[in-house]
């Protein structure tokens, strides 16, 4: 079966640092990928590439074999490749409702009037935000603002979901309410990438991961195989922030 | 597009407004008429320009550009043309100038925007005033029957539709994406909007628009020349008197729009050389003391008279 992604010789220059090198990966359908390393090892730059925030500088990404690289950032999310970013962003002078129903009018299945409504309705539902979409965000505590980050993308019915630490900052309660909520999305089938440095989270929702280190992926494998490798422990803790 | 009862209310107050207005040559002197047809140029031009710079917050000082374009367009075909099908050429010729314009900037950040809309308008002057010398022509005499009534009529007629349109747009997923693009582009076109697309289209709107109102009131100026129909002056008045009212609702502008014209009225009488110092002045009070225009300020008091601000 062709993957939903595949990521071939994906390399990025920023002058002369080249922060992803050529990467080479493949997400299947209904899969969970951890894509994990150290800070600055090219984790967001990698989405960044995914979702044609800038364009690649070599490599190939295909989704369900069409390539669609370096493509522009809105086509690429009509295709169905939705993002969150690692800071939260929101609109900040619309309600929740606004926020999420941004996704369902633009995303990859375009909805409009009463459609988009139902939709963003449902998906603030589905992330514990029911009944409060009148709100402003900025009202929302932190983990509620990620949450209607995650609702806008899931309101456009994405094919790929591609989440950059979004259980980050999260005291330890909320910590298990978000890793609980993104079982619900894997248990659903969606086929997700997630970025992460939480090891609970690794381990209880990664079907298989990836770990870069340097831009340069280092190893492969099961959430228990990558962690207990040599070169991943050493790339951990040869950094400060292991 | 479904309308719901309220929707037919305010329409229908919006269309009873307009004909009392239509009235006013019908009872108002030669200078209250003349003030009358002031206020609509600025309602229709400060009005459109905020639906485009509302929402996306990119300043356009364009509208010089295109309403001398208009007026230029009416100038030059009086002589060939029926009068009716001047403003409608204006403003075709007009927006798609507006689309290339956004283009080639609305790319780019908004300061770059601003500075060549600015631009623009300087520009087009300089040509046409080379063109001038070139031919040896100093100005185009615009000698017709149209009476100030007329261009005052037309103006409503175009006022009207300005609204109509904005209201339109407001409702539609062009609003709504242009809203989403005033509060964040990255996210704007993560989300799957094309962006550009977007805002060009919109930018034609009050592109084509001012030139339009040039086109309708060249009769007026009875002698077109470059200073006259490219006066910078204009472009600033129009974001002024946007900023005043508030670009937040469509009735923002003309909010700003009437005690403006007035007022400056009363200050180009007492004060003929220091206009531009105090239009200065003026732009940079309201930007600091009234930032969301007379809207925010009636939406807040709003707000607190219902008690949860
Ligand atoms: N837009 C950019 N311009 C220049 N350098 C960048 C840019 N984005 C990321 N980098 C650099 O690329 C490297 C990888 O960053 P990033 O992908 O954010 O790492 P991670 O998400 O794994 O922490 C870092 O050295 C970072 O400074
Ligand atoms: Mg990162």
């Amino acid at each position: 079966m062709t993957p939903v992604l595949s990521l071939r010789g994906v390399t990025k220059r920023f002058g002369g640092l080249t922060a992803v090198n050529s990467m080479d990966f493949d997400v299947a359908e209904h899969e969970v990928l951890g894509l994990i390393g150290p800070n600055g090892s090219g984790k967001s730059t990698t989405l960044n590439l995914i979702s044609g925030a800038f364009p690649v500088s070599a490599g190939e990404i295909t989704l369900r074999g069409a390539p669609i690289t370096s493509m522009p950032a809105h086509l690429i999310a009509r295709r169905g490749i939705a993002r969150t970013f690692q800071l939260v962003r929101l609109l900040p002078h619309m309600t929740v409702l606004d926020n999420v129903r941004a996704g369902a009018v633009f995303g990859h299945r375009r909805r409009w009037g009463h459609e988009a409504d139902r939709i963003a309705a449902e998906m603030l539902d589905k992330v514990g935000l029911g009944g409060r979409g009148h709100l402003a965000v900025g009202q929302l505590t932190y983990i509620d603002t990620k949450r209607v980050e995650l609702a806008r993308l899931l309101a456009g019915e994405p094919k790929v979901l591609l989440l950059d630490e979004w259980l980050a900052g999260l005291n330890p309660t909320e910590l298990q309410d978000g890793i609980a909520l993104i079982k619900r999305l894997r248990d659903e089938g969606r086929t997700v990438i997630l970025v992460e440095h939480v090891m609970d989270a690794i381990r209880s929702l990664c079907d298989r991961c990836v770990v870069m280190a340097a831009g340069t992926k280092i190893a492969e494998g099961t959430p228990a195989e990558v962690l207990s490798d040599a070169t991943v422990i050493r790339a951990y803790l040869g950094d400060d922030d292991a | 597009m479904r309308l719901s009862p309220k929707d037919w209310q305010g329409l229908t107050l919006a269309a009873i407004a307009l004909i009392v207005v239509a009235c006013l040559p019908l009872v108002a002197s030669g200078y209250q008429l003349s003030l009358g047809v002031t206020v609509a140029m600025y309602t229709v031009l400060a009005t459109s320009w905020a639906i485009f710079s509302g929402p996306t917050h990119y300043i356009s000082l364009a509208t010089a550009a295109f309403f001398g374009v208009g007026a230029y367009v009416t100038g030059i075909g009086i002589t060939y043309l029926p009068y009716w099908a001047l403003p409608l050429i204006a403003g075709v010729i007009a927006a798609v100038m507006a689309a290339l314009v956004g283009l080639a900037t609305l790319r780019l950040s908004g300061v770059y925007f601003v500075i060549f809309t600015l631009g623009l308008a300087e520009f087009l002057r300089q040509v046409i005033t080379w063109g001038q010398n070139i031919s040896g022509t100093k100005g185009i005499y615009v000698l017709t029957s149209i009476t100030e009534a007329h261009i005052f009529w037309q103006l409503l007629g175009l006022a009207a539709l300005v609204w109509l349109a904005g209201w339109a747009i407001g409702r539609s997923r062009l609003g709504f994406a242009l809203r989403i693009i005033g509060d964040d582009e990255v996210v704007a076109k993560h989300a799957g909007i094309d962006t550009a697309r977007a805002k060009i289209l919109l930018f034609m709107l009050p592109g084509g628009v001012a030139a339009m109102t040039g086109a309708i009131l060249a009769p007026r100026y009875v002698y077109i020349e470059p200073l006259i129909a490219f006066t910078p002056m204009l472009s600033f008045q129009v974001v002024i008197m946007a900023l005043l009212g508030g670009t937040g609702r469509l009735w923002g502008p003309i909010v700003g729009v009437i005690p403006f014209t007035f007022l400056w009225e009363a200050i180009s009488r007492s004060f003929p050389n220091q206009t531009t110092l105090l239009l200065g002045i003026a732009f940079l009070a309201i930007v600091y003391l009234l930032p969301k225009g007379f809207v925010g300020l009636i939406e807040s008091a709003r707000r607190r008279t219902e008690g949860w601000s």
